[in-house]
């Protein structure tokens, strides 16, 4: 038997990055500035993060403009999809052989 | 990672998903504050539904706006203004508890969430105005209150998916009672008064008690 905690995902240990993929896991698109009010974070601590996610391509950047604004929009990617739906069910399991 | 940490992952996932999809700031004030409003307006429009003051303004111009057909005759009715005032005292009041609430748990009050809650009752509520405005033209008075409480209704049953669900029964209860005061021609404004009114009142504080109050306690 496989042990599920090698299943996990560790660009998902995070409460941070695992916020940010649930969030776009049921929203089409969010930006930046209201990813950062869900999760209550600092402008560089969310950046980060999304960097991160983003060197994986588990999500994706579209940068635009409302007025002179620049206005990022993020969106969770085919793979960081199925990465997150794997990384759910590997939580699943452990859950399941502990019990 | 242990189970309870696996618990509170999910756990975790479980509220973001819900935080960013739901508009759950949505406060049982703001329907307390909304049906205030309306019962107001009721109360000020009563006497002019039912004749005892003369609803129009300037009666010299409505008789020429009338033989014209001019649909400005609207404008010049009380009634018109006095709905017109009810609507934005209730939609600020509601909206102020609710972005009071928004603040304070950190979700964005013009996010995906909200937008979503607004398009979906604005959609509804918008056609039933147009409707509404042809129903007038027509001088079909008595269906302005049933109108009013289908069309809304609609608006809050289409809308509850994007917000706290319970909005779902509150706009059952509306669609009922439009549908009942259409055969009820000439109580309209009291029909329009329990669900505009007392129904907001009534869903906004078992909502408070529901979500806000053991929040304040605990």
């Amino acid at each position: 038997m496989i042990n599920p905690i090698e299943q996990l995902n560790k660009a998902f240990d995070n409460r941070i990055r695992l916020g940010i993929m649930s969030a776009l896991m049921v929203n089409s698109e969010i930006n930046f500035n209201e990813l950062k009010e869900l999760l209550q974070l600092t402008d560089g601590n969310l950046a980060s993060h999304l960097k991160t996610l983003e060197d994986h391509q588990y999500i994706q950047v579209k940068k635009g403009f409302i007025g002179r604004k620049t206005n990022t929009r993020y969106s969770i990617t085919k793979n960081g999809e199925k990465q997150f739906k794997q990384h759910l069910a590997a939580l699943e399991k452990m859950i399941r052989s502990m019990q | 990672m242990n189970q309870s940490e696996s618990i509170e992952t999910i756990r975790d996932i479980r509220r973001m998903m819900e935080r960013s999809s739901r508009f759950i700031s949505l406060s049982g004030l703001s329907g307390v504050s909304a049906g205030v409003c309306a019962l107001v307006g009721a109360w000020i429009a009563h006497p002019y539904v039912y004749g005892y003051k003369e609803y129009i303004i300037h009666p010299e111009i409505a008789i020429v706006q009338a033989m014209a057909e001019d649909y400005s005759i609207l404008f010049n009715t009380w009634l018109f203004w006095i709905a017109v005032g009810t609507f934005f005292s209730a939609f600020i009041s509601a909206f102020v508890f609710t972005w009071i609430k928004s603040k304070k748990e950190g979700i964005p009050v013009w996010g995906n969430a909200s937008k979503r809650v607004l398009a979906s009752v604005g959609i509804p509520m918008i056609v039933g105005g147009i409707f509404l405005f042809r129903l007038l033209q027509f001088g079909t008075f008595g269906l302005v209150a049933p109108a009013c409480l289908i069309f809304y209704g609609l608006g809050l049953v289409n809308a509850a998916k994007y917000t706290l669900n319970e909005i779902k029964y509150l706009g059952y209860t509306e669609i009922i009672l439009g549908l009942i005061s259409m055969w009820f021609i000439g109580y309209g404004l009291y029909f329009w008064a329990i669900g505009f009114g007392l129904m907001h009142i009534v869903y906004g504080i078992w909502m408070w008690l529901k979500y806000d109050y053991k929040n304040i306690r605990a």
